[in-house]
């Protein structure tokens, strides 16, 4: 048998799930207080799963490096939240979202997984709304709801463009009621460094204690990890500067295969970079294009007058603009997924359109949006023959209430105001497809580690939809993970508390002293930012939005190369045992340096486009990704074999039962 | 621009701290603070000397890691932001830039302008929360119509992002502010209004064994709070205090 089993259960795909948990073993509710599970990460998935464990009497310990566990990055998710609730009649149902989500993810996903997570998105906001979340509703008393790219129906729940941060703060709360109860133990400004297995069994980890530097054991019966993605591999990205790959690395080289490394989001509507000194990127919520128009200059001449200055964006005339994803995708228009809608500013920017300095920018307007939301409220209002100006007044309110909060975000950064003069876009690196791979349980392929969220790699496909990352983070934290470990943990009842004075936890700890002893003394001479910042370029120029062989093959070498110039000539101020932020980020970039060799190889062998992964060699004439189907319908799992470079493929074939493989389209 | 900084140094939680002065330059205008703060940390690491420590992860206003006090304001001139968008524009070339860790007792430094504000959290397992779990069995979402004013309120409240502004900005080190932003978000729905009274009772309780002081109703906090949390919220606290207190 194939090392890759993924434990899908037999039956027919809408009873899969039900029939799973009808047949899985349980834990007693005496014997759960026996048992330990350690969770990494307090984002929604880590947040959800820790308190939902919690809850069922397990003895949790969570773990994050921030200094409350409300501060995970789930928290600056802006959009929504996708369920099927088919509240508006408008023909929603479990099987849409599943065709949705497997359809927009360019079917790399695996279906089964896909359906589960269908099915529970509805219990998600029952669940949120009786914790007291505060979502967005209508003037009746009931839930509102938005549309998102790449689907025909409005299914996505929100508050606001706070969306992620009301989710999370409804996880925290669970998560402090049983952090009250005794039930978890919060380990804040704690980072896990390496994973410990005992007997082939996850069993435990090792962690900096952050404050004071100390190296500390902590041992379960269970390890759930929940630490989000890898975007930061690009430096520039929208994740928080704290975000990285490190403990899924770890766990990754104790044997868990990491799946799909390439399948990298780059989200079309983020704040152009400024200049050198720039830290992070900031997104610009998907929502936007509900009511934003995208366009560019029709002709190169404005397109000059335009970065010098001499001309407005509201100066060119409408005929003379192209509204490019209108033009191409007409049945989708502005609201095609992610990566198509990337592609193409990539497409019209790098044909010379691009309309800033760097000519790395496109236009996101709401002037339409502002005069037709005028003449409605007008309307409601009872004014008869508004005046143009009046519109535009009531119009911007309409607009006001809906993003607020952007526009307002917006304006700060870049000092323009977007009421008045539309906003400049462009893609950034977002969210990671790509992560451990996992069975239907969410398990690794080590026994007794699970990775849930981001972290795994199982339902997003090649490319994710928008407002589908909340979604899974609380179905694999609230409502999937506390089954699936209950039938592997049924098995840990008379274990017994798993010892950390074991060899296995020695030999843990040694070597992550001697990692942080390593970049400590290592006396170079360039700090760790500059290599960071040098990994970044590599990863943007030739593993980014496209990628052809040539590039890859380059990237391959210069990733190893810098790797080794990082160990030499790094420098790390201060000491181990001290609170030591350098110390901290130069343990991640190592092992980003690390991730980044793998991303390139997984791109370099997967011989066609998909989704997020567009290589330059395959695309239809009009440009498109062209997926080979008959090659590479499968996830590719990579087995680590001491360099991140000589790692070994495992194939899992992705076999679709329930749907028909057709070339995505969204014209 | 070039700058001349002053910024709070201390070593750990017992050593006893003082401003050092560090001169900058070459800044951008369009560099947010902390982006200004890197490019001194890079100098600093560069030349042999400890890197200043502070707070920050999300740099885009949500997370609320960040927490500086710059020439006597919580997050620095500007309304309505976080340190990590206020942007150097906001600055003039040769200006010198006071920059403090939040001070308040229930707010321990752990190092240079990073504190300990897990009193916070504490404040929260005190009762920041609705009691019901994850069953996946709860009623439909849609079964209790919420008002939209009632909505929209408690989604007001519930915008804070913990970031202890409030309380630093105090006179007193009331976190009155960030305690009634909670207490308000889950008094006005319907799913919060069942424990309201238990909830004001022992939130209020945690909040005075951490160390807060009283609100005096100056509305500096407000003023400082970089999602303008209405003092309201305080309003609808101590009404909420006040009848959990007298039934």
């Amino acid at each position: 048998m194939s090392k890759l089993d993924s434990k899908v259960p037999e039956g027919p795909l809408k009873d899969k799930w039900t029939n799973y948990k009808d047949h899985i073993n349980l834990v007693n509710p005496a014997n759960k207080r026996l048992i330990d599970v350690i969770v990494v990460g307090t984002g929604l998935a880590g947040g959800s799963a820790a308190a939902s464990l919690a809850e069922l009497g397990y003895n949790v310990k969570a773990f994050c490096f921030q200094d409350s566990p409300r501060r995970a990055h789930s928290i600056a998710a802006q959009g929504g939240i996708n369920a099927a609730k088919n509240y508006q009649g408008d023909g929603d149902s479990t099987y849409r979202l599943f065709y949705d989500t497997v359809k927009g993810g360019d079917y790399r996903s695996r279906e089964a997984n896909v359906y589960r997570l269908a099915e529970v998105s509805a219990n998600i906001i029952d669940q949120c709304v009786a914790q007291g979340v505060p979502f967005a509703r209508e003037y009746g008393g009931l839930l509102d709801n938005r549309s998102f790219g790449g689907v025909l129906v409005s299914r996505t729940f929100y508050a606001k463009g706070q969306t992620g941060q009301q989710l999370l703060l409804g996880a925290y709360s669970a998560l402090s009621r049983q952090i009250a109860r005794g039930k978890v133990t919060m380990y804040n400004r704690h980072e896990m460094l390496e994973l410990v297995i005992v007997d082939g069994k996850a069993r435990g980890i090792i962690a900096r204690n952050l404050v004071t530097g100390e190296i500390e054991r902590h041992s379960a019966h269970a390890v759930v990890l929940c630490t989000g993605g890898y975007g930061n591999v690009f430096f520039l990205s929208t994740n928080a500067m704290g975000s990285n790959v490190t403990a899924a690395w770890k766990a990754h080289k104790q044997g868990a295969f990491f799946a799909n490394p390439c399948y990298t989001q780059i989200h079309p509507t983020c704040i152009p970079v400024s200049g050198d000194y720039q830290s992070k990127l900031t997104l610009m919520s998907e929502s936007l294009r509900n009511d934003g128009r995208i366009w560019v200059p029709k002709k190169i001449e404005d397109v000059k007058a335009i970065r010098e200055g001499k001309l407005k964006p509201k100066d060119i005339k409408e005929e003379d603009r192209d509204y490019y994803l209108e033009r191409r995708y007409p049945s989708f228009g502005n609201l095609v997924p992610r990566d198509v809608a990337s592609r193409a500013a990539k497409e019209r920017c790098d044909a010379g359109f691009g309309v800033n300095k760097t000519g790395e920018a496109v236009f996101l307007d709401f002037s339409s949006a502002i005069e037709r939301y005028g003449k409605t409220e007008a309307n409601i209002q009872g004014i008869e023959n508004p005046s143009k100006e009046k519109i535009i007044e009531l119009g911007k309110k309409v607009v006001e209430a809906k993003y607020g909060n952007l526009f307002q975000m917006y304006e700060k950064i870049t000092d323009d105001n977007p009421y008045e003069t539309p906003m400049k876009i462009y893609p950034a690196v977002h969210y990671t497809m790509g992560g451990l791979w996992v069975d239907y349980n969410l398990m690794t392929t080590i026994p007794g580690c699970y990775a849930c969220g981001e972290a795994n790699f199982s339902d997003h496909g090649a490319n994710r939809l928008g407002a589908s990352a909340l979604m899974q983070g609380l179905a694999d934290g609230y409502f999937v993970l506390p089954y699936t470990i209950g039938d592997y943990l049924s098995k840990d009842i008379r274990t017994g508390k798993i010892p950390t004075n074991s060899p296995e936890f020695d030999a843990a700890e040694a070597k992550v002293k001697e990692q942080l002893s390593k970049l400590i003394d290592n006396n170079g001479t360039k700090s760790v930012d500059y290599f960071h910042k040098r990994l970044g370029k590599i990863m943007w120029d030739k593993c980014g939005m496209a990628r052809n062989e040539k590039g890859l093959n380059e990237a391959l070498v210069e990733i190893a190369q810098l790797r080794e110039e990082f160990w030499k000539d790094v420098k790390v101020p201060g000491k181990m045992n001290e609170f030591n932020p350098e110390l901290e980020k130069a343990g991640r970039v190592a092992d980003f340096l690390e991730l980044g060799e793998l991303f390139a190889k997984d791109a370099l062998h997967r011989n066609e486009s998909c989704g997020g992964h567009f290589r330059e060699e395959y695309q239809t004439e009009e440009g498109e990704a062209k997926r080979d189907d008959v090659n590479f319908a499968y996830a590719a799992a990579w087995e680590y074999k001491g360099k991140p470079g000589d790692a070994v493929l495992h194939k899992e074939e992705l076999k679709f039962e329930n749907i028909e493989l057709k070339q995505r389209s969204y014209k | 621009m070039n700058l001349t900084l002053k910024i709070w140094r201390q070593k750990n939680s017992k050593d006893k701290g003082k401003m050092e002065t560090y001169p900058v330059k070459d800044i951008s205008p369009d560099m947010s603070f902390l982006e200004m703060m890197d490019v001194l940390n890079n100098q600093l690491i560069e030349s042999g000397q400890d890197p200043v420590a502070f707070d920050h992860d999300c740099r885009e206003g949500i997370c609320g890691m960040c927490s500086m006090f710059i020439n006597g304001e919580a997050h620095g001139p500007g309304r309505g932001i976080t340190t990590c968008q206020l942007h150097m524009r906001s600055f003039k070339d040769g200006d010198t830039i006071y920059i403090e860790p939040w001070r308040a007792a229930a707010f321990p430094v752990i190092k240079d302008l990073v504190v300990d504000r897990s009193s916070f959290d504490r404040v929260i397992q005190a009762g920041g929360y609705v009691s019901v779990n994850t069953s996946g069995n709860t009623q439909d979402a849609n079964a209790i119509p919420v008002p939209k004013e009632d909505a929209d309120k408690a989604f007001d409240a519930a915008t804070c992002i913990g970031c202890g502004a409030c309380v630093a900005t105090c006179k007193n080190s009331s976190a009155m502010l960030f305690v009634s932003a909670k207490i308000s978000q889950l008094a006005l729905l319907p799913q919060g209004k069942v424990e309201a009274k238990q909830r004001a009772l022992n939130m209020v309780k945690q909040m005075d064994e951490e160390g807060f002081g009283n609100c005096s109703n100056t509305g500096a906090c407000e003023v400082e709070c970089p999602k303008g949390i209405s003092l309201e919220n305080i309003a609808r606290m101590n009404r909420e205090y006040l009848k959990a207190s007298t039934s």
